[in-house]
């Protein structure tokens, strides 16, 4: 398998952490991390990433708009986005998937569905 | 021709016909009987031949041989369905124990990282921030405070939360209400149903005493959980019982670190005040 790069962009050290270790039980993933959604385009642009996971709750730039201008970069207008945010509500989801997202995954963390969903959306 | 011939003439065709219906009815009677005979001899036949093909067949020694080899190949059959089937048994027990395994795993990662970041500082408002942090991303919680004991008061008094107002939660006696019982007992508190309930800040859905052995150093009160999370896990207990210790811990340390770190700068200005 040949590696991929992936960002993940949470203000929460803790649950960044949490992502980190989940991933890194999947060979071949580079994981680059970013504190909110500036830090995290500053990343996107100075390097190019085939997966991104992003919060929405953060400080500077929240989630969705991170994914907004993300899915406005023709660079990143196919890269897979999963989400994972505190916000259950069925019109937050709605709202980040036709922001672009391509996954919804709602806190508290769970890892084996986060696997699950990468997995997939990477097709490994 | 007169009458009397006419009658005599009808009378002589009329026995003519007669004796040859007779003589139809005896040749039908000898057919009849021809038959039977040979359908008889035919079921005869048929059974001696039957008795006969059977008596070669198994009178001859490959058929002997094949009807042996039949049997064995079948018993083989037999016994290669049965460990087919215990191999398909092992393979879903292995299977279900793969997916816990991975969930113990994932739930080992979650309890590492959490007791991980509790004691990767010693900087007490970090250390709140940690627990708020575990306790919101671990657990699933939308609301619920940090109280801890001051020792001179012998109450507890709330230092961090989250989704309300920490000056909103009640200063609160050991052993009064939920909380102060569950710091009072040590053992963790849950609500029997969530249905129905009512924020009330001394009434809290779930109550965790932290602390280090036996000595309750505070308390982490939770009021609601987030809409998606609506019961709690076995990885939630696991996580209570670490937070209550580690956080414990944490919060402790981090609070005579800043302590000592106080004092030692009060002492530091008296040694500078002195030797000056």
């Amino acid at each position: 398998m040949t590696g991929y790069k992936v960002l993940v962009v949470e203000d929460s050290p803790t649950m960044r952490q949490l992502i980190v270790f989940a991933l890194k039980r999947i060979r071949g993933f580079q994981i680059v991390e970013a504190n909110d959604g500036v830090d995290g385009l500053k990343k996107l642009s100075a390097e190019k990433f085939d997966l991104i996971l992003t919060d929405i709750n953060m400080p500077i730039m929240d989630g969705l708009k991170l994914v907004s201008m993300v899915r406005n970069d023709p660079n990143y207008k196919e890269t897979p986005i999963i989400v994972i945010t505190t916000e259950g509500a069925t019109e937050d989801r709605e709202r980040a998937l036709a922001l672009g997202a391509n996954e919804y995954i709602t806190k508290p963390i769970q890892t084996m569905k986060i696997l699950e969903t990468v997995k997939k959306l990477m097709s490994i | 021709m007169s009458n009397h011939d006419e009658e005599k003439d009808t009378a002589s065709r009329a026995d003519e016909f007669l004796q040859v219906f007779k003589k139809g009815a005896e040749f039908t009677q000898d057919l009849l009987k021809e038959n039977e005979k040979l359908r008889f001899r035919i079921v005869k036949l048929e059974e001696t031949l039957k008795e006969k093909g059977h008596a070669v067949v198994s009178e001859t020694p490959d058929a002997v041989a094949l009807k042996q080899k039949i049997e064995a190949l079948e018993q083989e059959k037999e016994e290669i369905l049965g460990r087919i089937k215990l191999v398909e048994e092992e393979n879903q027990n292995f299977a279900n124990r793969y997916v816990e395994i991975e969930e113990e795993n994932n739930m080992l990662a979650n309890l590492y990282i959490a007791s991980y970041q509790l004691h990767s500082t010693l900087d007490f408002k970090e250390v709140l921030q940690i627990i708020l942090e575990i306790v919101i991303n671990l657990i699933g919680a939308e609301e619920f405070g940090v109280l801890l004991l001051d020792e001179k008061t012998n109450r507890l008094e709330p230092v961090a939360s989250e989704g309300v107002e920490t000056s909103a939660l009640p200063s609160i006696s050991i052993g009064k209400g939920i909380i102060g019982a569950a710091v009072k007992s040590g053992e963790n508190y849950f609500i029997d149903s969530m249905e129905g309930y009512v924020r009330d800040f001394e009434k809290p859905i779930v109550c965790i005493p932290l602390k280090i052995k036996e000595h309750v150093i505070g308390v982490i009160a939770i009021y609601k959980l987030f809409t998606q999370k609506d019961e709690f896990t076995n990885v939630d207990y696991e996580l209570f019982t670490l937070l209550a210790g580690h956080a414990a811990t944490a919060v402790f340390s981090s609070r005579m670190y800043s302590d000592s770190e106080r004092k030692l700068s009060t002492i530091q200005g008296f040694i500078d005040l002195l030797t000056k």
